[in-house]
């Protein structure tokens, strides 16, 4: 046999070709091994499942599990109708017509990304419920019957998340629209199409794989979300599981019904591949012109202001405005004592965010570029794997991390014991390494689905060329796809620094002692209807939050020129 | 390209700065380390008193109760935690259970909180009492209209009522308490003729009380110190207190409390910590420096002074359920909430 080995086919190949092979093989491992870490913590989560209880889920049935999943349909379906059009409709008007204050409101509508949605649902709540100042106003006009329906429901719940996450449809949508040669355009209204027409026949199937991606992140948030469905009294399968974890400390339970998620994430997941279909659309031609802006007059004009304006003012300007209120009477009014807190909440929460989107854009990069360069089924699933947990609400993630690195520390601390040495204690679950693992496990999708996306970009035939030219792997990669990509990447890296900011239950989890940040003491303190005192760290929040949606605004602004 | 470096290169700085921030921070000092599930503006007030007096340094991390606990059992021996603190009674017994706590020998606890308010084992202790209770607008109810807990399933408060979600803990050991009273069978019944008297579920007593005085609705049910407190900021709100049961066997009582970790690092001064907040003269103060004074609680330490606007609500009769059995029958509680569509 070990001869017969020898004259297999494979030795036929010519060797230059068996190079390249083993080279590329090579440069695959590290993304695998890189994803593969990505995954552990949900495969040791799905480990636990080999034995279901069926009392458990026939127990779950009988209570509230047709509810939540109801309510999960709902919210997503909401939320994902909702951030289309709202995102869609706002990146053409902005990108398509001309109007007073136009790039104004283009930059503008960009703002709510900043708002994390428990505390806009703090907001709403605080502000449109019964005893409100807007229901209170009411009353005192129309009378003590003057009922509107209750906010606190699940219409409540998904008008307040689709207010903060519409910006993902937005930002992809218009990036998309500008990318769309002036010549594909033209071509259109030559051929007769009305602006209508060619928005709805041309554009937004051209545009379908950006749109289709930001739904899904916008989706994918609200799957994951409990505080915000909580402040609304309505439960989803999120919520649940984050109950029966805390409330019935029954973490069997809690991780089986986390596998139910981990279905609808993979639902949405085939939707999302389904919808963007196969095509890859790339532009012939060089950066081609931007096609020109229709101008608007008259009432058009005064609508799309008036549409504007009424966006901006429901998902920015009043949160916005309400906390600014409380956070004045709450310094006025308070001892002083939270100065020190305060400075320490906000100098951990920035860290944690900065280090966190940094580390997880650079491994999406890994993962997506090695994917891309060997794209055989098995790679591919193992990415698809790994971006799973955008799906997973942070409890469940927190805790397959623990799961995972728990063991590892107890090894640590046994060897330092028969050796003698001191122990080291938790240097993974008790310090900012596992909570690291934790945000790249929850977010690396975020960035990988934006890498993705602009990797795409790059279109074939340019590396073709520059292979053919003589230039390495390394240095296409450098010369080609970063310059190209970097956009994309600074676009990953906002939104994965967003996303750890407003971070809850993995953060409360994992967290070190003395690391809170100031998205749990928004929770704590609005949980308890303390909205003064819970004002001024989500105001923090908000504003932090808005640097980097400024650096947003600019990067978008440059690529305009 | 720049933009994208420059971006990476303050990522990194910022991380490395808040980690080095974080660590110099750590290094050698008199200090407590507290898992804490209570979050009221008055605690660290509180703390900062104690750190003044003893020059111990308080660090705080706070979680719900069940966070919490899940997180120190799977820390298990390393746990940095020296006290774990929740205001839940349930969450306290779960974890003297499994063996998260040690025992305290200390003669100063074992004389400032009465037998019945802390773990007869002392592996935990009793610090503030809050009693979960009927409130109404005295505008649209007269007192003689209210009696008990059960009977809010009447169908008369059709409409009427505001409750707290089943999530939280509280709505969580007031069922299970009444189970723990009447089981499960009479409970059910109970909690199904609140659930069809169609009650306005809001997640926060002092949105509740708002709500009553607004006129949203006539009844609800939430802990005293919410009334304490918004008496506080404005003593003319249209909000009164029943206090339930008392005709039977009395109104529900929760406490909040605190257990030295099993391998505490700190142990001493844990220990100072606790002494300190079951003192009638300091941590259990009347005034707002106290743990229970200033967030309207009544305190456990039998010598502490009342807060006055407490002392004005009289003393009712509690119910004497061993606070270990909210702990026995939470789950059925939870079970039982699902089960009736609460």
């Amino acid at each position: 046999m070990g001869h017969n080995t020898l004259i297999q086919p494979a030795q036929a190949k010519p060797i230059a070709l068996r190079r390249t092979e083993r080279r590329l093989r090579g440069r695959l491992l590290l993304p695998l091994i890189v994803a593969g870490l990505v995954v552990l913590p949900i495969l040791n989560l799905l480990s636990t499942l080999l034995s279901p209880s069926f009392e458990m889920w026939q127990r779950l049935w009988e209570t509230i599990l047709p509810r939540m999943l109801g309510n999960t349909l709902l919210l997503l379906s909401g939320v994902g109708a909702l951030t289309l059009i709202i995102g869609t409709g706002m990146a053409w008007l902005v990108t398509a017509y001309q109007f007073p204050l136009r790039a104004l409101f283009e930059r503008a509508l960009l703002l709510p990304l900043a708002v994390p949605s428990f505390v806009m649902g703090f907001v709403y709540m605080a502000t449109f419920d019964f005893a409100g100042p807007v229901q209170t106003t009411l009353r005192a006009w129309f009378g003590q019957s003057f009922r509107p329906p209750d906010i606190r429901s699940g219409w409540g719940a998904i008008l307040v998340m689709s207010l903060v996450l519409y910006p993902y449809v937005y930002l992809l949508a218009r990036a998309a629209f500008r990318e769309q040669a002036a010549a594909t355009y033209e071509a259109a209204r030559v051929m007769g199409y009305t602006r209508m027409q060619t928005f709805f026949r041309l554009i937004v199937p051209l545009a379908r794989p950006s749109l289709v991606a930001g739904m899904a992140l916008a989706m994918m948030e609200a799957m994951t979300d409990f505080a915000t469905v909580r402040f609304f009294n309505f439960p989803t399968v999120s919520e649940g599981i984050v109950r029966l974890w805390e409330g019935r400390m029954d973490r069997a339970g809690a991780i089986e019904l986390s596998l139910l998620l981990l279905g609808v994430a993979l639902c949405l997941i085939l939707l999302e591949r389904t919808l963007r279909g196969k095509a890859r659309y790339h532009q012939s031609g060089g950066a081609s012109k931007r096609p020109p802006r229709a101008p608007l007059r008259g009432a058009a004009a005064a609508l799309a202001i008036g549409a504007n304006v009424a966006l901006l003012g429901a998902a920015f300007v009043l949160p916005v405005g309400q906390l600014i209120a409380w956070a004045l009477s709450y310094v006025q009014n308070s001892s002083g004592a939270w100065r020190a807190v305060f400075a320490q909440y906000a100098l951990n929460t920035f860290g944690l965010a900065a280090l966190a989107a940094t580390v997880t854009v650079f491994l999406a990069l890994l993962i997506a570029n090695g994917v891309r360069l060997r794209g055989g089924r098995a790679a591919r699933i193992v990415a698809r794997l790994a971006t799973l947990g955008y799906a997973l609400p942070g409890a469940v993630i927190a805790a397959g991390v623990l799961l995972t690195l728990a063991p590892v520390d107890r090894a640590i601390n046994n060897i330092a014991q028969q050796m003698n040495w001191s122990a080291p204690g938790l240097i993974l679950t008790g310090t900012i390494g596992g909570l690291m693992y934790a945000y790249v496990v929850r977010f690396i999708s975020v960035a990988f689905s934006s890498v993705e996306a602009s990797l795409e970009k790059v279109k074939p035939s340019m590396e073709q060329v520059a292979r053919t030219m003589g230039a390495t792997p390394l240095r296409v990669l450098w010369r080609i796809h970063l310059p190209l990509v970097s956009q994309g990447m600074v676009a990953a890296a906002i939104l994965v620094f967003v996303d750890v900011m407003k971070e809850l239950p993995a953060t409360v989890m994992l967290r070190p002692l003395g690391m809170d940040t100031l998205a749990i003491w928004t929770y704590m303190a609005a949980a308890e209807s303390f909205w003064e005192e819970a004002s001024l760290p989500a105001l923090t929040i908000l504003a932090v939050g808005l640097v980097p949606v400024w650096f947003l605004m600019r990067v978008g602004n440059r690529a305009e020129q | 390209m720049p933009t994208l470096r420059r971006f990476i290169v303050l990522a990194l700085l910022a991380a490395l700065i808040s980690a080095g921030a974080n660590a110099a921070a750590a290094q050698g000092r008199q200090i407590v380390n507290i898992y804490s599930s209570r979050h009221y503006g008055a605690m660290e007030q509180m703390f900062v008193k104690f750190t003044q007096e003893t020059g111990i340094e308080v660090r705080l991390s706070q979680g719900s109760p069940q966070a919490l606990l899940t997180r120190l059992e799977q820390e298990g021996a390393q746990t940095p935690a020296d006290v774990f603190f929740s205001v839940d009674t349930g969450s306290l017994v779960l974890a003297a259970e499994r063996g998260l706590f040690q025992p305290i020998d200390s003669e100063v606890l074992r004389a400032n909180v009465p037998e019945a308010l802390r773990d007869p084992e002392n592996r935990w202790f009793g610090l503030s009492q809050r009693l979960r209770t009927i409130v109404y607008n005295p505008d649209k109810v007269d007192p003689s209209e209210l009696s008990t807990y059960e009977a809010l399933a009447d169908p008369k408060w059709n409409g009427r009522l505001c409750l707290r979600p089943a999530t939280h803990v509280y709505t969580i050991s007031l069922v299970a308490s009444m189970i723990a009273a009447l089981g499960e069978e009479k409970t059910e019944e109970v909690v199904k003729g609140w659930v069809a008297n169609k009650p306005q579920l809001i997640d926060s007593d002092t949105r509740i009380l708002e709500t009553i005085a607004a006129g949203g609705c006539d009844v609800g049910i939430t802990n005293h110190y919410y009334v304490g407190r918004l008496y506080a900021q404005n003593p003319d709100i249209k909000v009164k207190i029943f206090w339930a049961n008392q005709e039977d066997r009395g109104v529900h009582r929760n406490v909040a409390g605190a257990g030295v970790t099993a391998n505490a690092v700190n142990r001493e001064n844990a220990i100072k910590l606790l002494e300190w907040l079951s003192d009638a003269e300091k941590g259990q103060a009347g005034d707002e420096t106290g743990l229970p004074g200033g967030n309207y609680e009544y305190p456990v330490n039998v010598r502490a002074r009342l807060n006055p606007i407490i002392e004005a609500f009289g003393t009712p009769k509690i119910d004497a359920l061993p606070l270990s059995e909210l702990g026995k029958y939470q789950k059925a509680a939870i079970d039982l909430l699902g089960r009736a569509g609460y």
